[in-house]
């Protein structure tokens, strides 16, 4: 019973680090934090299911093609509403996020309806499940748990090892030094959009093929905990937000089954406020000193 | 609304605030469409709301994304005194606001060490898990079910019962609330809550605890929200947790930086334009909301002061005072 809980709480763990991604990336870039990211991430999930049924395609071209498609708006969505304020405070680009926010789940609702739409009748994935003893696991969740690993692996080799890591981490200490070292930064906050999105439309899909459902209003609460996910880690640091993923996933999950299934969600706010209030920079994150 | 409207405004304060003032007092005689008047009734409401925000996070610059809680908890504490204890409405709206205030403080324990972003998602959280409590704890709140029948307030024996009452005592309650916070903020707990925006460490080094002066914002904004609630619940004599979620506690807080952080006339003026701008986009039905997130948008690329924003206000005192002082008393 234990593991088992424990289990499902690194795949839902696993959805909220990869869309915890997107939001510690631009926050350590930009300083902002993105609130259409949930909205992206409910986005991604549709574009994948409109691939397969009003294009249809097989799921293995479907959801690079998703991908593809919400890098694209992450890239849009940059460019329109963030790009123009980036000098502006911190609360004018969040009024601006909210804004994107209420236009794309607006829009989700136009094109697709208000209802909910199931994966399973157009993917054309079966579901097998696999007994291990008790523990019961299906072929969805092994590949979510894989899939969501190697992706952070992945994410974590590009920061470190390549040249655009270097430059991306150079732009999150400084705008200005990485513009005089003669990095284009533009192109730099760009590609973290990107990344950002199509991690997010990951998610997307795996919590679609997973759960069997999306609808329009999906990424409020994914978005949502998400954020506190790459809090509770510490913003602006990717290890922290793959971390505080899976602690808000096991967290929710076992509270759930343990103590009440309707608080489900108060578990996961409850312990990112108090690590806050013991750790104020989260788990990860740096502390930051205040100059006069 | 360019600089020099908001100067022909400031310079004729005089005339037209008592005419404006009037005119609220005449306009359930000129509006007689019921539903026209409960707009205004929600635009009573939502000023209320926005100037409570508009301190803690325009003045005292604590950004909260919770305050729906508060609004929430005013408006469950008003609700089951009167249902379960019969409690008359005005002990009910003291009692709501005590209570608010006491959760408002209570959530300065974390909130005191904390501080920009790291904040918000507390305040955020705290949101949610309220929320979360309206729904699950069905013993007292009911649950999704809502509480149904809440009475109508009593005044010396005369029932609050109809649209025209209930608009003057929101517009009493609203004008209350506006009289408070102008007060306050011209004060010197105003003053040293905005030195402590601008500046903490510099605050402390002049003699102003910034961790007092947080407190006191807290409260303070928190009591009125949860006064405002208990008003809401008794007008719509129904309540469920569906009113206060995330998205109103976003509604209010782009209420007071689309109408200019920092400024009463601007979360006045940026509460009745958000009210209104969705009923009047009513026509447009399915693109409204549509619409509305672009306007957002908009708004912030091209004015991201607001409709009034702290900057241009400041300038304008500057202009009036100058006529009187040269020397300007004032910064």
């Amino acid at each position: 019973m234990f593991f088992q809980q424990l289990i499902n709480g690194i795949t839902v763990g696993g959805s909220y680090a990869l869309i915890a991604l997107g939001y510690t990336m631009v926050y350590g870039i930009l300083k902002i934090v993105n609130f259409a990211h949930g909205d992206v991430f409910m986005m991604g999930s549709f574009f994948g299911l409109y691939c397969m049924q009003g294009l249809g395609m097989p799921y293995y071209i479907a959801f690079p093609l998703a991908c593809l498609f919400t890098a694209i708006l992450g890239i849009v969505m940059e460019r329109v509403a963030y790009r123009p304020i980036r000098t502006a405070d911190s609360l004018s680009v969040m009024i601006s996020a909210l804004g994107v926010s209420t236009f794309l789940e607006n829009l989700a609702m136009l094109l697709w309806g208000t209802g909910t739409h199931a994966f399973s009748s157009v993917s054309g994935i079966k579901v097998t499940t696999f007994k291990f003893q008790n523990l019961v696991l299906s072929n969805i969740q092994l590949a979510f748990i894989f899939l969501s690993i190697i992706l952070m692996v992945v994410l974590y080799f590009i920061v470190n090892n390549t040249k655009v890591g270097v430059a991306m981490r150079a732009t999150s200490h400084s705008i200005t030094t990485a513009k005089l070292m003669g990095i284009n930064t533009d192109r730099i906050i760009t590609f973290t959009f990107g990344v950002g999105s199509a991690l997010a439309c990951v998610a997307g899909i795996l919590v679609g093929v997973y759960y069997d459902a999306v609808y329009p209003l999906i990424g409020y609460s994914y978005g949502l905990k998400a954020f506190a996910a790459a809090v509770l880690g510490g913003i602006g640091s990717i290890p922290g937000a793959m971390l505080g993923g899976f602690v808000m996933g096991i967290v929710e999950t076992l509270g759930a089954s343990y103590i009440s299934a309707g608080y489900r969600d108060a578990f996961a706010f409850a312990v990112m406020i108090l690590v806050l209030i013991f750790r104020p920079t989260g788990i990860m994150g740096k502390k930051q000193i205040d100059k006069v | 609304m360019n600089n020099k409207l908001q100067t022909v405004l400031l310079n004729h304060k005089k005339v037209l605030l008592p005419a404006l003032l009037a005119l609220l007092l005449v306009l359930p005689f000129v509006v007689t469409n019921s539903y026209l008047l409960h707009i205004c009734i929600i635009v009573c409401i939502y000023i209320t709301l926005a100037l409570s925000l508009n301190l803690i996070t325009g003045y005292a610059g604590q950004l909260v994304l919770g305050h729906a809680a508060f609004y929430g908890i005013g408006a469950y504490t008003g609700a089951l005194l009167m249902l379960k204890f019969h409690v008359n409405f005005f002990a009910a709206l003291a009692a709501s606001a005590v209570v608010t205030g006491i959760f408002g403080f209570l959530l300065c324990i974390p909130a005191l060490r904390l501080r920009g972003d790291y904040l918000a998602i507390v305040t955020l959280g705290f949101g949610e898990i309220t929320r979360l409590v309206f729904v699950n704890w069905k013993a007292v709140t009911r649950g999704p079910a809502g509480l149904p029948g809440i009475p109508a307030p009593q005044f010396f024996g005369f029932t609050i019962g109809t649209r025209v009452a209930f608009y003057y005592l929101a517009l009493v309650l609203m004008l209350f609330t506006l009289f408070v916070m102008i007060r306050l903020i011209n004060s010197g707990v105003g003053m040293a809550m905005q030195t402590v925006k601008s500046d903490e460490i510099a605050a402390e080094a002049i003699g102003i605890q910034p961790r007092k002066y947080k407190i006191m914002a807290f409260v303070i904004s928190s009591a009125f929200a949860g006064f405002i609630g208990c008003f809401f619940a008794s007008y719509l004599t129904y309540i469920s947790p569906t009113v206060f979620v995330y998205n109103t506690s976003m509604t209010i807080l782009t209420m007071v930086v689309l109408g200019g952080l920092g400024s009463v006339a601007g979360s006045v003026l940026g509460a009745t334009i958000l009210v209104i701008i969705p009923e009047a986009l009513r026509f447009l039905s399915d693109y409204r909301m549509l619409i509305f997130g672009a306007l957002m948008v908009f708004m912030m690329i091209f004015k991201p002061e607001g409709f009034w924003g702290a900057s241009k206000r400041r300038k304008n005192i500057y202009k009036i005072n100058s006529e009187v002082n040269s020397h300007g008393t004032n910064s």
